[in-house]
Parts: C-alpha cells; sequence; structure tokens
C-alpha cells in the first residue's frame, strides 16, 4: 500500500475539496440541498480513501474490522444518546450549540465508520439511557444528561486510545482513529467545564469527576501516576508547582475493549 | 511494556560537539531552512535553562524511527513547558484566580510531560533554549492565542505522528498524551469564544467526518522552529519514517 498517495487523497478529500466546497456553498453557489448531499457524501469518500488501499472492505484485515465495529457501537450510543436529546427544552440555550456540534460529530463518526466498515457494518442496537432504570431523568434534567454525556465522551477518549496499538497495521485507519479520538476529548473537556468540572481527569474515581459512584468504572485507572516505567512522583519530587493530581491529570488512560463493553452494556437495551 | 527509561541512549548528544562545526557548514541550512538569526534579542523574553543550555545557532539532530519521534515529541513539550512558565513568571495584569488555576494546571501537565520525555529519553535530545519575544504576555487575549496555537499544534503533531509509531508501548503512551493536550486546546477554545461550538468547530474538527487535527512532522517542526534557538534538524527523523 502507498501510504503517502493514500494520505494525500485523504487529505485532498478532508482538508483541500470540502473546505472549498464549503466556502463555494457559502458564498451561495451552491444550494443548501446541494450542501447537504455534500455533507452527507462526505464520510463515504473518505471511505472510499480509507478503503481502497485494501481493494474492497471484506478485504480489510479482521483486527482493524473487529476495532471498527467495535467503534462504531459506541459512535451508535452517543449518537442515538444526543439525537435524542436534539432541541429539548431541558437544554439551557447558552449550550444548545456545543451539544449540537457533538451530535453531528458523533453522526458523521457512524457514518464514516459505517462506510469504511460497508456490508461488515453491524447494525444499530437498541439503547436504554435510563440504564436499566439507574437514571430517571436522563432526557428531562440537565444535570443528568450532561453528567452521562461527560462519561460517555471521557470513556469514548479512553476506548479509542485502547484500540490504537490495534490498528498499527493500518496505518491511515490509524490516524483517523487518533482524529476521532481526539474529537471525544474535546468534547469531554468541554461537557466537564460546562459542569463546573476541570477539562482534564484527576484521579481515578467517579466522585472526583462530581459524578455519582455508579460510573466509577469509567474512571478506574486514571489515577495511574507510572508511564513508560518512569514513576513520576518520584521523577517531579522536589518541584512544588507539580501537584500529585496533576501527575493523574496529565496522562489519559486506555481502556480495554471487555471493560468498555461492561461499562456500556447497562445502556443496550 | 517496556521500560523506556532503558533504550540504549542515542548518541546525539555525545556526538554533538563533535559534529557541531560540519554540521553549521554542511547541514543546518539543509533542514528546515529555520536558521535563527537571534542573537540580537534583548529583551527579557528568553528563558535560559541553567546547565546544558546551548548557544543559538547550535544544531539539535534528532534520532531517527521511534526514538526520533519521542525526540520530536520532547522538542514540542519543552517549548510548551517553557511557554507556559513564562506566562506565570510575567503574569498579565488582573490575571483572575480562575485563570490562574488553569495556567497553573496546564503548565504542570507540559512541565510533567517535559519531564517525562526527558527521562524517557535520556540524553538523546538536550534542554533547548527558547525566544518568546513575539508574544505580548502583558495581553491576556494574545496569551490566550498564542497558547491556543501551541496547543492546536501539540494536538497536531501527535495525531499526525502516531502512524510511524512501530512500537505500541510507544503508540499508546502519545495517546495518553494527545488526548490531554486536547482537552487543552478545548478549554482554551472555550475561553476564547465562550458558549459556543468553537472548542470543536470546522476550524478544528472537520465537519463532514469529525475529525480533529493531523499534522506531518515537516509541517510542525517550521513552527516549532520559530521560537527555538538551537536548530532542530529532523531530516535524518522524517527520512526514516515509512
Amino acid at each position: 500500500m502507498n501510504l503517502q498517495n493514500l494520505l494525500s487523497d485523504i487529505e485532498k478529500v478532508d482538508g483541500e475539496i470540502f473546505d472549498r466546497l464549503a466556502h463555494v456553498s457559502r458564498r451561495g453557489l451552491f444550494s443548501s440541498l446541494t450542501k447537504k448531499t455534500i455533507a452527507a457524501a462526505a464520510p463515504a469518500i473518505m471511505a472510499s480513501a480509507l478503503t481502497k488501499a485494501y481493494g474492497q472492505s471484506s478485504s480489510l484485515p479482521q483486527n482493524v474490522k473487529d476495532v471498527l465495529n467495535y467503534a462504531l457501537t459506541l459512535e451508535y450510543l452517543e449518537y442515538r444518546f444526543y439525537d435524542t436529546a436534539n432541541n429539548l427544552s431541558m437544554i439551557p440555550n447558552d449550550y444548545k450549540m456545543a451539544f449540537e456540534v457533538i451530535r453531528r460529530h458523533e453522526q458523521v463518526h457512524v457514518r464514516l465508520l459505517k462506510n469504511v466498515l460497508g456490508a461488515d457494518a453491524i447494525p444499530e442496537p437498541k439503547f436504554d439511557f435510563s440504564a436499566k432504570g439507574t437514571f430517571t431523568d436522563t432526557f428531562s434534567n440537565f444535570q443528568t444528561f450532561a453528567a452521562i454525556a461527560q462519561t460517555f465522551e471521557d470513556t469514548g477518549v479512553r476506548a479509542y486510545k485502547g484500540q490504537a496499538a490495534n490498528l498499527m497495521n493500518a496505518p491511515a485507519i490509524l490516524q483517523v482513529a487518533l482524529q476521532i479520538h481526539a474529537t471525544e476529548a474535546a468534547h469531554a473537556a468541554n461537557v466537564r467545564y460546562i459542569r463546573n468540572q476541570k477539562g482534564w481527569i484527576t484521579g481515578g474515581t467517579a466522585a472526583m469527576q462530581g459524578l455519582p459512584s455508579v460510573v466509577n468504572g469509567s474512571y478506574a485507572g486514571e489515577d495511574n501516576v507510572t508511564q513508560g516505567g518512569v514513576n513520576l512522583v518520584s521523577a517531579l519530587a522536589g518541584d512544588n508547582r507539580i501537584t500529585a493530581d496533576m501527575i493523574t491529570q496529565a496522562f489519559d488512560e486506555p481502556l480495554d475493549k471487555n471493560t468498555v463493553v461492561g461499562i456500556v452494556t447497562p445502556f443496550f437495551a | 511494556m517496556e521500560n523506556i527509561t532503558n533504550r540504549p541512549e542515542t548518541t546525539t548528544s555525545e556526538m554533538a560537539s563533535s559534529r557541531r562545526s560540519f554540521l553549521r557548514v554542511a547541514g543546518a541550512a539543509a533542514v528546515t531552512g529555520g536558521l535563527l538569526t537571534a542573537c540580537s534579542h534583548a529583551d527579557d523574553n528568553y528563558l535560559i535553562p541553567s546547565g546544558s543550555a546551548r548557544a543559538a545557532g547550535d544544531t539539535v539532530k534528532l534520532p531517527t524511527g521511534d526514538v526520533g519521534i519521542l525526540a520530536f515529541a520532547y522538542v514540542l513539550e519543552q517549548l510548551e513547558a517553557a511557554f507556559y512558565e513564562m506566562l506565570l513568571a510575567k503574569p498579565y495584569p488582573n490575571m483572575s484566580s480562575s485563570d490562574r488555576q488553569l495556567w497553573t494546571d496546564i503548565r504542570g501537565h507540559e512541565i510533567i510531560h517535559r519531564e517525562f520525555f526527558k527521562a524517557a529519553l535520556g540524553g538523546a535530545v538536550p534542554t533547548l533554549t527558547f525566544n518568546f519575544s513575539s508574544i505580548d504576555f502583558n495581553d491576556r487575549a494574545a496569551v490566550l492565542i498564542a497558547a491556543e496555537a501551541f496547543e492546536k499544534t501539540g494536538v497536531g503533531a501527535y495525531n499526525g505522528a502516531g502512524k510511524y509509531i512501530k512500537d505500541a508501548g510507544y503508540l499508546t503512551l502519545a495517546g495518553k498524551i494527545v488526548s490531554v493536550e486536547t482537552r487543552h486546546h478545548s478549554i482554551l477554545r472555550e475561553l476564547q469564544y465562550p458558549k459556543s461550538d468553537a472548542f470543536a468547530g470546522p476550524t478544528i474538527v472537520t465537519s463532514d467526518t469529525g475529525l480533529h487535527l493531523a499534522y506531518e512532522p515537516t509541517y510542525v517542526l517550521p513552527i516549532a522552529q520559530k521560537y527555538i534557538l538551537e536548530t532542530i534538524d529532523a531530516s535524518a527523523l522524517v527520512s526514516s519514517l515509512a
């Protein structure tokens, strides 16, 4: 596979053609219908750039398909969650733009992953956003909604991070996964900010994120202070600008697939 | 995971002094085009680290392969940490307590990243010298713009370099850092454009595919070079990437 060509194709699709089309359409040369059609087609074109290195999607390595279907499951969950809340009056006007752009990103993540997977894409499951009765006011109480949103985003960051090493045999897809991972992190920080939390994860409990202990699993292990064999508490001892909390904040921790599946299972109907 | 503190040290440091004169003649000009003529700055916007600081005009050659990518990350983390150290050494007037807390947190994270790479690389890249004289540290808006630009560069750099990493442990480590850089970036955008979608708007995340920034190392280095007195020579690193 010619990585450079592929990447340059992607760059063209994403960075140039669509910027240019967006620019043109802003100037009114494209009708809003055309613009919508272009937007809908973008994930397909991107997917085509990603899959052509492998011929057909059916020739994607199985490990890559597994990762992408797992990612798709989480994106379905997030998209359906935000889409259900879309335009509900419980979301304060100050935050409607934020949740709309998040909803939109989850929607195009779903489209992109489905397009890359083609016939191998799993269908959307049914969800239960009460998590089997744990949350009784998910879509009527903004605080509950935002708390679940934060948990989903922080968990999504950990889930993608846990899969990076499983995509090393598909560099172009790895890069896309890293870019989605960062988008989830941007969402997570903003939702945390809306909830009056720091944008970064302190320690390894839900309580430290202003969340109920029922979501402890999403934060377990985030209190790690040893990275790549370096104990950072020891390495930075004596620097009074550095706190133990900061050391936990400075690195986000991955989660493996089984752990994430366990965390989100209550949200599946 | 492999203990990266036990990696064999690359030879850059040891070789640097003997190679320096040669690089000045033959190598430096060919690299990033970023040869600095920085000796004339008279103000106090330098951060001159104690110990192994080098003079402006020295060339720092990044190693090849995975160690080279970590060294590239170390350069960027040094830059970010130095910027936030300067920011809090020269706080803008009437810095609010919430702003101070934010900058203190971010400075802490970047120092931690820097010291992590320093320990991990074991001297493959020296402590660099920075010049932030182009940034008005007395102006909150200017500081936010600069910080946002540094974080944006960092996010894009990690996202663009990940596919070149051969060691799964290093890739995961890069992933652990990039999401924190992205969190910084997201919050800085929120401070610049409160209560909007700027934290992930179309100049940051593609509307049609939902992808955050990714920059090739060759794009990132000239941006960082503007603030670094030494010349960063990434030519061997770049040609080793595939």
